[in-house]
């Protein structure tokens, strides 16, 4: 799905002149009062604009304080693109965001249903997308075909593998009438037809609704979010208040020292833009945007910015254990003969008894017997063989052909044929059913007539990288839980061979709750990925709760972020996404704060050089002069926004490592790197005002 | 360097730590267990006492408070202990023990003294011997350095059991918590204190003054007074408050060596004993462990600092080619301001100490440091008060600090920031910002207010920066509740003692209602248990960005204020 949207470049689908006029047009105060950081800029920049238009209508103006215009000028416009520049990061993000959202929304491509006028006219069916049905429509579903959506059987009966929703291998029956005839949407009916008649609307579009999350308008802060809001508001007003008293402080020095002249306004200004958190001010709203377009990017939908945020802080994943940890169809691993039989004709007979068989463990059946003993493929036509197919009532296949009479089937259900044969059941074979049943495998029998030939391990084949994901997860401190229909005994064996914290076996839609209620009591944040309408209790009690696109409705409304690829190990990249999201916030912050110091060393000498000429000692920098000093410190203030608005979009680099290293590495690049990078990049800034003789 | 730091000097130094490091263990656990409610060695004397003052008062130290019962309980005690206080000054020439017959306060100077006393500040616009009654000294302010520790002890408690709490709402009883922080450890502490003080010399009766004859012909008249026992809880409830108007450099108030050093030794020991009590009530003494190691990874290099800046000695009398070197025959160094029976190491210690602490009394002038070792003792007050820091007081302080270090940490590690199991979301935010940074609103307004009012104006003594520098050492000793003087600047007008006690108090409760709504939150909240996701917050790289962001507000905050008094004094100096 979505294969269309590959592309790589910062601006990713945005609109770039779109994105300047954007941040041209957000200018206006009623917007920048959404953000306290940025309104203070906004604020400053009406202030020397108000003083650079005093100083053009008289240039000796009280209000330029003795400032030459061009350096009133030139801070007043680096003012305004400080503004423009994170109202472009802004705009870029959810540029971003909605190109995303909007070429999801065409690539979607739908589960199709065969919708029909009459249930006995099924012959006559239009195909529609299941997203178009509406409650109380007629469906066909015949051999093969995805429930579209929740529903009632009326009419037929059918073999469904509810696997994707249950997680158990076995296929059920559904038919009309009785307590048994519930459809599921995302399951798949294996033979048969029936008639389903929808009894669900489909929801609100999620898309729509995530759509709304990468629109600064209409976004709502996260709770983190909120509270860094809190902190760089604080910061802010300390700031605004150092630079509001050194007018004050300024005043009295020079009154003493009987020299120099007071600090301008314009100084001022430039020194709180300055020195308030602009560079995390200005792109916080890009960087909560664009966790939401990297979310729609993995094809994942959510309802909330809150999920997102909460996904980072999971430490516990409830995983379901088919289609997750395991292929979640049972494949054949070995042939067990009973007494005096061969391992080759027991393999030949299976494959012959299998070779109709299209469901994925018959054709695994077949390609094991053929790869073991080197069988070489048959034609199926020229068999000139009956097929019995599977048969929800007798619970066995097979095949006639040429008076062979080959079953396979489950222990129990061959046992019986064999004894109304008149044959019996050799211990041998009863052992080892128990055997491969305590190994977490499945039995199936193979009999010919009246003796029972061996039986065939069916197996639960465990994802070959998902031990290598799930040791990722333990090193970010998350614990995988696996949830399984499966018995404890094959349960555990699963769990070990996975390499899984914890499993809960014979898992209901009771057992479920309860684990996850009993972990959060814990304090634990629970996450899982459910799609059947049995999950959604666990679903809306689960922190984080994604819920599979081949789902159900109910599971989907439970949730608070569904998948459109249906992907159950999904859940491991959302959980990367939230805490990308987090770790860029606070990188930021932690550059953006860092980045003062360098800027007092900038500003502090030139703003007092005239009262107290042996501070220039602290212009370590060496800059040029007091002018160049602070219309360097304001570029770099402005040139930083932009230039970090690709880590904002793209997020801090995230590695599955413990929070010590993590922290060790950001701490080292963002700290150090940002008490460093503005002495040099305030010193170029400074080299080049001096060379085109602006200083 | 090596010449400006002696083997003796350093001696000194080293031992002082190592009496502290000696205490950590025993007091820390031995408040813990106080605190806890459980059997110590004192309990046999003191459980019956205790027992009789709750029956007496009719109090259930079973029931908990809330933070908000916790809250008003600690205003309305403070607010009757203020006007107690205010009562007892205003008219102090009714009263009893009053040898000198002096008059009441005027009652601008009797707010400025209460507010205070109360706030553990201990500011004085007064001179103690020429002021106060015996009365005063001990029923008023003796009454608050034991009350006013004791809160400051009751707060960091609470916030402990918030720390602790899974979700309720209980933060202990705060009449519980003054009465044991009083009964099981100030008083014992400071009676032991006392005696050793005592032996030392310190004088400790009820007499009227000496009027005696010089040598020279001359009458002298010598203050007399209760002082050892009110010199004690001055020093180890970080009061800081003296008997005398000179503090700790008059004679009977810290005669010797031996005393000093008793002294210097109890402005720390119960803050940094505090640390470990923190670890053990919150069950992970590496936790308390590292907030120590903090604290003195910020302490030592700014004493060390203050050390070499004052034996460098005055540049000025450097340049006159005045021998100001170590030698036999001279302590050497810039000796001015200070005692000679205690020299620059034991001056620059005690500056450093009495600032880190909030505890505020002085045993020099810091007036007459040089400048760089004068910005030492401003600039452990700009930190926050936090490191050491007043009895309890430092300890919230810190982890206040703690609790934003770890949200802007604990972002950068991807997940919503955690400290001992919880959560730090937005309200947890506002109250740190609030302790964190109104104090220092407090100092700018102030300063600011000084500087361009002639009120403000009249009380500065000197010119230029060094007259800057003390309205803003004034201000900010007061806005932190530290309590110490740079001296030249004349307090003792209704200008300076109005704002400045509206600086104490909002220094004082401006952190203290933050805080217990902090406590109120965390113990509302789930405990998350920890993973490898979890920020460890014990280990050297936190301590290390918890350094980081205690120096980076201190010095953002305060650059251009510190540029504009200190430093450029000592660039004046230097070229001079």
């Amino acid at each position: 799905m979505n294969e269309g949207i590959k592309s790589n470049s910062l601006f990713d689908g945005a609109d770039i002149k779109e994105a300047i006029m954007l941040s041209l047009k957000r200018l206006a105060p009623q917007y920048q009062l959404r953000n306290p950081v940025m309104f203070l800029v906004f604020v400053g920049s009406v202030v020397t604009t108000l003083i650079f238009i005093a100083m053009l209508l008289d240039k000796n103006s009280i209000a330029g304080g003795g400032e030459p215009i061009w350096f009133v000028g030139a801070v007043t416009f680096w003012l305004w693109f400080t503004l423009i520049f994170a109202n472009f990061a802004e705009a870029i993000a959810e540029g971003r965001g909605k190109a995303q959202a909007g070429s999801l929304k065409a690539a979607r491509r739908d589960v199709s249903a065969k919708k029909i006028n009459h249930p006995d006219e099924f012959e006559n069916f239009t195909m529609v997308s299941a997203n178009t049905l509406r409650k109380g429509d007629l469906v066909l579903i015949e051999a093969g075909d995805f429930v579209p959506s929740d529903g009632q059987v009326i009419q037929g009966i059918a073999s469904v593998d509810e696997s994707a929703v249950t997680g158990e291998s076995a296929p059920v029956i559904r038919e009309s009438g009785g307590d048994r005839d519930a459809l599921t949407g995302g399951t798949r009916v294996l033979s048969d037809w029936v008639v389903m008649k929808v009894t669900s609307d489909p929801g609100e579009s999620f898309l729509d609704k995530m759509i709304g999350l990468v629109e600064s308008a209409k976004r709502q802060k996260t709770p983190n979010e909120i509270a860094l809001s809190i902190l760089l508001a604080m910061l802010s007003i300390v700031f605004l208040l150092v630079c509001i008293t050194l007018l004050p402080f300024s005043l009295f020095s020079v009154e003493k020292a009987g020299a120099g002249s007071v600090i301008t306004i314009t100084v001022l200004v430039a020194l709180m833009v300055c020195l308030i958190p602009t560079t995390i001010g200005g792109l916080l709203s890009a960087i909560g945007i664009s966790g939401m377009q990297r979310l729609i990017k993995a094809n994942v939908i959510a309802t909330s910015g809150r999920a997102v945020e909460a996904a980072g802080d999971v430490n516990v994943l409830l995983l379901d254990k088919t289609g997750t940890i395991t292929f979640g169809n049972r494949q054949a691993a070995a042939f067990y003969p009973a007494p005096n039989v061969s391992d080759q004709m027991l393999a030949s007979a299976a494959r012959l008894a299998s070779i109709a068989d299209e469901t994925p463990e018959g054709r695994s059946i077949v390609v094991l017997a053929q790869k073991l003993f080197n069988l070489s493929p048959i034609d199926v036509k020229s068999l000139n063989a009956t097929f019995i197919p599977f048969s929800a009532e007798q619970r066995i296949s097979g095949i006639v052909i040429n008076d062979r009479h080959i079953m396979k089937g489950a222990g129990d259900a061959i046992a019986k044929v064999v004894t109304i044969k008149g044959g019996n059941v050799p211990e041998a074979i009863t052992k080892k059913i128990e055997e491969i049943a305590r190994q977490g495998g499945t039995p199936l029998c193979v009999a010919e007539e009246d003796a029972i030939l061996g039986v065939v391990h069916l197996k639960d084949i465990v994802k070959p990288d998902i031990k290598a994901r799930l040791a990722d997860l333990r090193k970010m401190g998350i614990k995988s839980v696996m949830i399984t229909g499966d018995n404890p005994l094959t349960a555990a064996a699963i769990a070990s061979e996975a390499g899984v914290d914890d499993f809960i076996a014979e898992a209901t839609p009771e057992t479920k709750l309860k684990y996850i209620r009993k972990m959060q009591e814990g304090g634990e944040l629970v996450a899982m990925v459910g799609d059947g309408t049995n999950d959604a209790p666990a679903l809306a009690q689960s922190d984080v709760a994604v819920a599979m696109n081949s789902g159900t409705q109910a599971a989907k409304e439970a949730g608070n972020m569904v998948d459109l690829d249906s992907d159950p190990t999904k859940l491991i990249e959302i959980v990367e996404i939230g805490k990308q999201l987090l770790m860029t916030r606070g990188a930021l912050t932690t550059f953006s704060i860092s980045n003062d110091l360098a800027k007092y060393f900038a500003i502090i000498p030139a703003a007092f050089a005239t009262t107290y000429p042996a501070l220039n000692s602290l212009n370590i920098m060496g800059l040029t002069s007091p002018q160049s000093a602070i219309l360097s410190a304001v570029i770099f203030n402005a040139l930083i926004i932009i230039a970090l608005v690709p880590l904002a979009l793209k997020g801090v680099k995230y590695r599955a490592e413990s929070a010590s290293n993590m922290l060790r590495r950001n701490v080292f690049i963002y700290g150090l790197g940002g008490i460093i990078v503005p002495f040099i990049g305030i010193k170029i800034i400074d080299i080049l005002l001096t060379s085109v003789g602006l200083a | 360097m090596a010449h400006l730091l002696t083997m003796n000097g350093l001696l000194q130094l080293v031992a002082y730590f190592l009496i502290l490091a000696i205490f950590y263990i025993p007091i820390g656990n031995y408040m813990a267990n106080v605190f806890s409610g459980k059997n110590t060695v004192l309990s046999p004397i003191f459980k019956p006492i205790e027992k009789s003052i709750y029956n007496l008062l009719s109090i259930n130290p079973e029931k908990g408070m809330n933070w908000r019962e916790y809250a008003i309980t600690l205003l309305a005690f403070s607010f009757a202990g203020f006007v107690l206080l205010y009562l007892i000054l205003l008219f102090q020439g009714l009263l009893p023990f009053n040898p000198q017959k002096f008059a009441g306060l005027s009652p601008h100077l009797a707010f400025n003294t209460a507010v205070s006393f109360i706030t553990n500040t201990n500011w004085q616009s007064y001179g103690g011997e020429s002021t106060l009654s015996y009365f005063s000294q001990m029923a008023g302010l003796c009454t608050q350095n034991f009350v006013s520790a004791a809160v400051g002890l009751s707060v960091l408690i609470a916030l402990i059991r918030g720390l602790r709490g899974v979700e309720t709402s209980d933060i202990g009883n705060f009449w519980a918590d003054v009465t044991r922080a009083n009964l099981y450890i100030l008083l014992p502490l400071s009676l032991i204190v006392a005696i050793l003080l005592g032996l030392s010399g310190v004088i400790q009766n009820f007499q009227n003054y000496l009027e005696i004859t010089t040598l020279e012909g001359a009458k002298q008249t010598i203050a007399m007074g209760p002082v050892a026992s009110q010199e004690a809880i001055k020093m180890l409830g970080t009061n800081g408050g003296g008997f005398f108007n000179v503090n700790s450099a008059h004679p009977f108030e810290n005669p010797t060596p031996i005393s000093n050093f008793i002294e210097v030794v109890s402005i720390l020991l119960i803050p940094v004993a505090l640390c470990q009590t923190y670890g053990v009530m919150v069950n992970d003494k590496k936790q308390g462990l590292a907030i120590i190691a903090a604290m003195v990874l910020i302490f030592a290099p700014l004493l060390i600092f203050c050390v070499t800046q004052e034996q460098a000695g005055n540049h000025v009398l450097t340049t006159l080619n005045i021998d100001q070197s170590v030698n036999s025959l001279q302590a050497g160094g810039n000796m001015e301001g200070k005692e000679t029976r205690f020299g620059i190491v034991n001056s620059a210690l005690w500056a450093s100490a009495t600032t880190a602490a909030s505890n505020g009394s002085v045993n020099a002038m810091h007036d007459s440091f040089t400048p760089l070792g004068g910005l030492v003792p401003m600039v452990l007050m700009m930190f926050g008060e936090v490191v050491f820091g007043g009895v309890g007081s430092g300890l919230y302080g810190m982890l206040h600090f703690v609790i934003m270090t770890v949200f802007i940490a604990g972002l950068m590690v991807g997940r919503t920031p955690e400290y001992l199991g919880k959560k730090i979301q937005s309200y947890e935010m506002k109250m740190a910002s609030l302790a964190v940074l109104v104090p220092s609103l407090f100092v700018l307004i102030g300063v600011s207010i000084a500087l361009m009012t002639k009120a403000g104006q009249a009380g500065i003594f000197n010119n230029g920066a060094q007259g800057f520098s003390e309205v803003l050492y004034a201000f900010t000793s007061a806005a932190n509740n530290n309590g110490s003087a740079f001296a030249g600047l004349g307090a003792n007008s209704p200008f300076y003692n109005t704002l400045l006690g509206v600086c104490m108090l909002a220094g004082r409760y401006w952190i203290i209602i933050p805080t217990l709504a902090l406590a109120g939150s965390l113990a509302g909240k789930k405990h998350i248990p920890i993973s490898a996701g979890t920020l460890p917050t014990h280990t050297p790289l936190f301590v290390g960005i918890l350094i980081g962001v205690i120096i980076l507000v201190g010095v953002l905050t305060y650059a251009p204020s510190l540029a504009l008094g200190p430093v450029v004094e000592h660039l004046h100096m230097i070229k001079e």
